[in-house]
């Protein structure tokens, strides 16, 4: 028996026990295993993940301030399969893959919002949120020899590092995968990154797209718009890229990282989208290259 | 004239159109009202002559849209493309 057909079936037998149902293995990232039963999902945290800040992070999710905004564990506690830290969760029903159109970006920048106005100072004392962190490593897996990885690790080294602030409460890691419906209300879910950061960043990734041209201009509008109208204060008022530029470049750097790394693993050429992101980090150059050249006065 | 720093004598040169008093003291020079700003221009006149520019910045883009983003219209029919959704979905 192969360690993740062990790792399936102890996660198959905590799964039984919670759920009270026959459990299923829903599909997610390959470094996460998520196994359901009946009314519950446990989750396999990816391999190597510290217990102490996913501690934390289970206990910020659990906080009645986070109720309606985050899914609330199941139970406090962290169970062990293997080598694998587990957590226990009420089964949602995530956004459905298949219609991206009817993806509820407004309900999503609500969220967001929300998340983001919930005072650091009301929840147990969280890590740093994940997003900045993501991107280096991202970008360490791709071949360095590549043309492709040539550009992005070129596109990387033109970013100033993140400032660093006092932050508030960042989700981390936010795409339409975050999201579940349960009692008919979309809650965020996915703690693994959940900590103090700068909150742009969770508007990074449909910013990222926007400007890369992926995302219609009407969707990027409706979200950064339902945002604001629901208090988020992320983007600042008025013109929102002074306060997005950085993340959503950086993002931009992550995805075709990612995007390029599927196409070499896969063994073909990047596709239609693959080269748009390949096209936005060649703008991202001249932009900053741009920028770095002007003299100062 | 006389130098306003040693008091020597200072002697009055013209240089395309700019006066300059020296003074053959402490060869100190003094230039009257204006004429150090009409250097300057002359100064950066001549860079430009002999440096290529450089780059001028980035066009201020209209609101709502940064400066490195997709130039025109996007590629908005990529809906049913599967790497498209996939990083929609995916972290």
């Amino acid at each position: 028996m192969s360690e993740s057909e062990a790792l399936i079936g102890e996660l198959r037998d905590l799964a039984t026990r919670y759920g009270a149902a026959p459990a299923e293995v829903l599909p997610t990232r390959p470094d996460v295993t998520v196994v359901r039963a009946g009314a519950v999902v446990v989750k396999a945290h990816s391999p190597g993940t510290a217990r102490a800040p996913l501690e934390r992070r289970i206990r910020a999710a659990a906080h009645p301030a986070l109720r309606e905004i985050m899914l609330q564990p199941v139970t406090g506690e962290i169970l062990v399969a293997g080598d694998r830290l587990v957590t226990v969760w009420p089964a949602g029903t995530p956004v459905d893959p298949r219609s991206p159109q009817a993806a509820p970006w407004e309900e999503a920048a609500r969220l967001l919002a929300r998340l983001h106005a919930v005072p650091s100072r009301a929840l147990p004392p969280l890590p740093p949120a994940g997003g900045p962190a993501r991107v280096a490593t991202t970008v360490a897996r791709l071949d360095p020899g590549s043309p492709a990885g040539i550009l992005v690790r070129r596109t990387l080294a033109c970013l100033p590092p993140p400032a660093d602030g006092p932050g508030s409460l960042t989700h981390g890691d936010w795409h339409m995968g975050q999201m579940v419906r349960l009692r008919g209300e979309w809650l965020l879910i996915d703690v693994d990154d959940l900590g103090t950061g700068d909150p742009a960043w969770d508007l990074a990734r449909p910013a990222a797209w926007f400007a890369a041209g992926l995302l219609e201009p009407e969707v990027w509008h409706r979200f950064l718009a339902a945002y604001r109208a629901e208090g988020g204060h992320a983007a600042g008022t008025g013109d929102p890229w002074p306060r997005l530029d950085l993340p959503a470049q950086a993002l931009t750097v992550q995805l075709t990282a990612a995007a390029v790394a599927k196409a070499e693993h896969e063994g073909r050429p990047p596709d239609e989208v693959e080269r748009v992101l390949l096209d936005t980090c060649r703008r991202i150059v001249r932009f900053r290259d741009a920028c770095h050249s002007v003299p100062t006065q | 004239m006389q130098c306003p720093k040693c008091r020597g004598a200072m002697r009055t040169y013209e240089r395309n159109g700019v006066h300059i008093d020296q003074c053959d003291g402490c060869r100190g020079i003094f230039l009257d009202y204006g004429e150090l700003e009409t250097l300057t221009r002359m100064e950066s006149q001549w860079a430009q002559q002999h440096h290529t520019a450089p780059p001028p910045p980035p066009p201020p883009m209209p609101h709502g849209a940064p400066g490195w983003g997709a130039p025109h219209h996007g590629h908005y029919g990529h809906h049913r493309q599967r790497s498209w959704v996939g990083m929609l979905f995916s972290t």
